[in-house]
């Protein structure tokens, strides 16, 4: 076990550090500077503000500058606020992001589970059909149509919850909402096509040959067999919330990581872009070796031990 | 036919399968008895209903199948016309199956020891101590080594032929009246099919359990069944004894049968086969099923579907050969090697009961 | 017994022979024998919700490619006089297609007001007074163009991707499976987001980008089935007639993938729809005067709740888009792969 883990966190480094060289060097790729949007400047403060951001030294040596600072946890400064750490910018956005894509993420995946197993479970009746249209609705409208739609509808008309802002549980209602659309819909596709499987299986053919009742064979067996699997796809839900809260958080004006993502795109805010992409690269990491692990423990016919 | 012993009575089975294409009639006006503690083997080709016809005694069809006719008397009791909570009572407890594959037949996530002990706390209520001291019992009895540190195993770390004995120590459990062994050895290697079925036979003779044996393989049945039904096309064509079936085989389909079988006096290059498909049983024949693929066939086959025509007081068959106006044929040179062997043991069994002649005309009636 | 033997001549026990035994063995080939893809078509075709997709991406295909022909205004042509005139349809008088609009408690007739004289617009026009079918039409048409340019790169460098890195193995196999690994540990969007900052954004951006990002399924579904394919008699047989490796990697195998690859490629599509959308939604995809149907849900939503048909048929389009071609997509894996239902 422990030296799975420690290869799985050494591939870690070896991508985040991959991560961060094509993400730099793209960076360096780009038309534009922070100062294209600014008004006309002299030499002499073009050059003070290269020389502040150390734009002014050769590429492979702001390289080694930025590699430096991301293994002390520094990614530069913010050209859109002139005196802020990136560092800063992230850790102080990050919370309201896992708040809302945690609660996204584990209200979409158990919504999934019961829908995508009742429609396994009545396989090919009006239930099953209620549960794909369920599934194929929610996968194919676009989070930011949905996000509009609940702000409009359920904030502005019904007034049930604040249309915008942060601060405080009511607040995060409608992006949790928004957000859980897509990760439900594919748990529940995943989960009935592995139910209908596991449905179909001899050793559920035994369990009723064992003169076990239907709720005793879902229960004791179906269940347990078409779960465990549903573990793999947290990663790429992972990647969908990350996708869905760059636009969620910028129409519920949630100060998050996502929305400063898109507001940096739009700003040609570079060190923010690529402190960002590290980030997003890290979390997904560890979302993709927790699932493994929980994964190898949870699937007896896995063990970790390569 | 019938008699107390029966622990089982099927009679005029039909069942057809609702399908997009069409109706299926998958079983075609089947009947048939099970005594208590002998083997009956059901012998035929894939799609010809030996499946459908044991999972209808176990109430286990897909929702699809519709029961035309018929009843499955067991204890006095038809069968079809219980409900699934019922039928839920009576499998794993009365009767028991035991499935072709092992690798796929075991829950890959429970323990062994909680899949041996399920019957018995659903059926006996046990509390679960109690249970796995059975369970483990069990597994010694099916012979696992080792039993006390394997009951907490998965079945991914057992051999394809310890897994099968898993799945027997399910079934027999809660000592069924009737176990279903589904094409038991078909999934195993020679060697383990002899094992497996070795264990049948010894723990049939301590539970006295009566067992309904499928097989597309003859060769199988010979050393494990008491008697032998031949099913072709939904229906059984012929039935009788082993010996009967082995030797003075009557339906030109169970020649084909045991032609192309492999024995240890197999001469010539090839194993002869019985040539085209079975019927499409959207639209079955009128006459006999086989026809289209025997070379005996009379016109009558065409036209109408034989009836059973008695060989003995146990053996029937199902073709208009045997009918009296039917021509004499000349069965394939094998099948006469078989008969003369036959009247060979017949022979013997005579000179053998010479003594016992009384006891001989009372099994008769 | 009796009984039935009785009703039957004697004539009826001769042996069948000639003509009547060739009929006997006629009545065997009884069904027809399908190729597989002939049998999947006839599945699909029993899908009806699958056809029903089918059917209405026909018709937005044709919409859309034919949009010169069925636009009713230029897409692009800004008109101030007539900005954010309501759906108009000669002749029906319904709330929400009859040019009227709610204002301060009372229905008012918008293009009276507007001075627009003849002029009518079946959806209405936006702030600009561009008339909103046309930029529709325009959007859709952009949404499918960038799905199928993205898909067939997709399948170009996602099949032979896969096939390479799992029919040659060994060590190939592990570094290309390595790319894939770290490929998979950055979301799409933010590889996207940034080759389009390089690129500049337009058309070649997003195409570039979705092409680059959305192979890797394609590559790994088509590995993983390589590798199974790989081991079976029939690549064995092949090498055994001496064929050469590549030959049998395009000749055998490709056939026995394209239920993989046109499943996957089903799935590729709605999701190019969706990213294309997207980047245009948040403003680094097709940029102004050109239409999107992102660009077209991000205007909308700003006059949303005074104008809501402003998003609503943007957002219906590009939903309705997608789920035709999810269900599609779901039809033909359940017609290819008959073994995922039932």
């Amino acid at each position: 076990m422990a030296k799975y883990l420690g290869k799985r966190i050494f591939y870690i480094i070896l991508t985040l550090f991959i991560v961060s060289t094509i993400t730099f060097f793209l960076m360096k790729l780009m038309p534009g500077t922070p100062l294209t949007n600014q008004a006309k400047l002299t030499p002499t403060q073009i050059h003070q503000i290269y020389k502040q951001y150390g734009l002014d030294k050769p590429v492979w040596q702001q390289y080694l500058v930025y590699l430096g600072g991301i293994i002390h946890g520094n990614f530069g400064t913010s050209f859109q606020f002139s005196n802020q750490p990136v560092s800063y910018l992230i850790t102080s956005r990050l919370g309201p992001s896992l708040i809302i894509g945690g609660q996204g993420m584990v209200l979409g995946v158990l919504a999934g589970l019961i829908v995508g197993a009742v429609g396994a479970i009545r396989a090919n009746t009006w239930v099953d059909t209620s549960a794909t249209i369920i599934s194929i609705l929610f996968i194919s409208i676009p989070s930011f149509v949905l996000a509009v739609l609940l702000q409009y509808y359920l904030g502005l008309k019904l007034r049930l919850f604040p249309i915008a802002d942060w601060g405080g549980f009511m607040y995060t209602v409608l992006p949790t909402l928004a957000l859980a659309a897509s990760p439900l819909a594919e748990t529940a596709r995943f989960m009935r096509t592995e139910m209908v499987d596991v449905l179909s299986s001899d050793y559920i053919e035994l369990a009723k040959a064992k003169g076990l009742n239907k709720v005793g064979i879902i229960y004791h067996h179906a269940l347990r067999n078409s779960l465990i699997p549903v573990v793999t796809i947290i990663g790429p839900l992972a990647v969908n919330i990350m996708t869905g809260s760059m636009v969620v958080e910028n129409i519920f004006s949630i100060p998050g990581i996502g929305e400063q993502f898109v507001k940096s795109i739009l700003t040609n805010d570079y060190p923010t872009i690529m402190g960002l992409t590290i980030v997003y690269s890290a979390m997904l990491c560890v979302v993709l070796l927790i699932t493994d692990i929980v994964y190898g423990l949870i699937d007896p016919r896995i063990r970790i031990n390569k | 036919m019938e008699n107390d012993k029966d622990v089982l009575e099927v009679r005029n089975l039909k069942i057809n399968f609702n399908t997009y294409a069409g109706t299926v009639k998958a079983i075609r006006d089947v009947s048939f008895d099970l005594r208590k503690g002998e083997t009956l083997a059901i012998v035929g080709e894939s799609g010809s209903g030996k499946t459908v016809t044991t999972r209808s005694i176990m109430g286990l069809n897909s929702p699809n199948a519709v029961i035309d006719s018929g009843t499955i008397m067991f204890k006095g009791q038809d069968l079809l016309k219980k409900s699934r909570k019922q039928m839920d009572k009576i499998r794993g407890r009365d009767i028991a199956e035991i499935f072709q594959d092992p690798m796929t037949s075991l829950d890959p996530t429970m323990k062994i020891g909680k899949q041996i002990a399920e019957p018995l706390i659903i059926h006996k209520g046990m509390k679960r101590e109690k249970a796995y001291a059975q369970a483990l019992e069990m597994m010694k009895l099916v012979g696992i080594e080792n039993a006390e540190q394997r009951i907490n195993n998965y079945p991914h770390q057992f051999s394809g032929g310890m897994r099968q004995r898993i799945v027997i120590a399910i079934a027999l459990v809660n000592y069924p009246e009737i176990l279903i062994a589904d094409e038991p050895t078909t999934a195993l290697d020679v060697t383990i099919q002899a094992q497996i079925l070795d264990l049948m036979k010894e723990l049939q003779a301590k539970t006295n359990t009566s067992i309904i044996f499928i097989t597309h393989d003859l060769g199988v049945v010979a050393g494990m069944a008491d008697r032998v039904a031949v099913m072709y096309a939904g229906k059984i064509v012929e039935y009788g004894t082993v010996d009967e079936i082995f030797y003075n085989p009557k339906h030109p389909y169970t020649w084909g049968l045991l032609n192309s079988m492999p024995t240890m006096d197999t001469s010539g290059t090839e194993l002869p086969s019985i040539p085209g498909t079975p019927p499409d049983l959207l639209e079955p024949p009128v006459g006999d099923a086989f026809a289209a693929r025997n070379k005996y066939a009379l016109k009558i086959d065409t036209e109408k579907q034989p009836p059973f025509f008695k060989v003995s007081d146990t053996h029937y068959a199902a073709t208009w050969l045997l009918d009296p106006r039917a021509p004499k044929v000349t069965p394939p040179e094998p099948i006469i090697e078989r008969q003369k062997h036959y009247a060979k043991l017949v022979h013997q069994e005579i000179d053998k009961s010479k003594g016992k002649h009384v006891e001989e005309q009372e099994e008769q009636l | 017994m009796a009984d039935n033997a009785k009703q039957t001549s004697a004539a009826d026990f001769t042996p069948i022979a000639g003509a009547d035994r060739a009929k006997l063995d006629d009545e065997k080939i009884a069904t027809p024998s399908l190729t597989f893809l002939q049998d999947s078509w006839r599945r699909l075709r029993k899908n009806k919700a699958a056809m029903i997709a089918l059917i209405i991406l026909i018709i937005l295909f044709i919409l859309a490619f034919g949009s010169g022909f069925f636009e009713t205004h230029n897409p692009n042509a800004t008109n101030p006089n007539l900005a954010n005139l309501p759906p108009k349809i000669p002749g029906i008088d319904i709330n929400g297609f009859n040019g009227t609009i709610e204002q301060s408690g009372s229905r008012i007739n918008a293009y009276a007001q507007a001075n627009a004289g003849n002029h009518f617009y079946i959806l209405g026009t936006d702030y600009l007074g561009r008339d909103l079918f046309s930029r529709i039409l325009y959007g859709t048409r952009i949404s499918l163009e960038i799905a199928l340019i993205a898909s067939f790169f997709d399948l170009a460098f996602g099949v032979v991707y896969g096939i390479t890195s799992g029919w040659i193995g060994g060590r190939v196999d592990t570094l290309m499976q390595r790319i894939i690994e770290i490929m998979l540990s950055i979301p799409n969007l933010v590889v996207m987001v940034l080759l389009i900052l390089v690129l500049k954004p337009g058309m070649t951006a997003i195409i570039l980008s979705i092409a680059i990002t959305s192979w890797i399924n394609m590559a790994r579904l088509v590995r993983a089935q390589t590798l199974e394919l790989k081991n079976q008699e029939f690549v064995l047989a092949a090498r055994t007639l001496g064929e050469s490796s590549w030959k049998i990697a395009f000749k055998h195998l490709l056939p026995n993938l394209s239920s993989v690859i046109i499943i996957n490629l089903m799935f590729t599509i709605p999701t190019a729809i969706f990213f294309e959308a997207f980047l245009s939604y948040i403003g680094i995809g097709i940029s102004a005067p050109q239409a999107s149907l992102g660009t077209l849900i991000n205007d909308g939503q700003k006059n949303f709740q005074f104008l809501p048909y402003q998003m609503w048929y943007p957002a219906i389009v590009l939903s309705v888009l997608m789920i035709a071609f999810n269900i599609l997509g779901d039809g033909l894996r359940d017609a290819l792969d008959p073994k995922s239902r039932e």
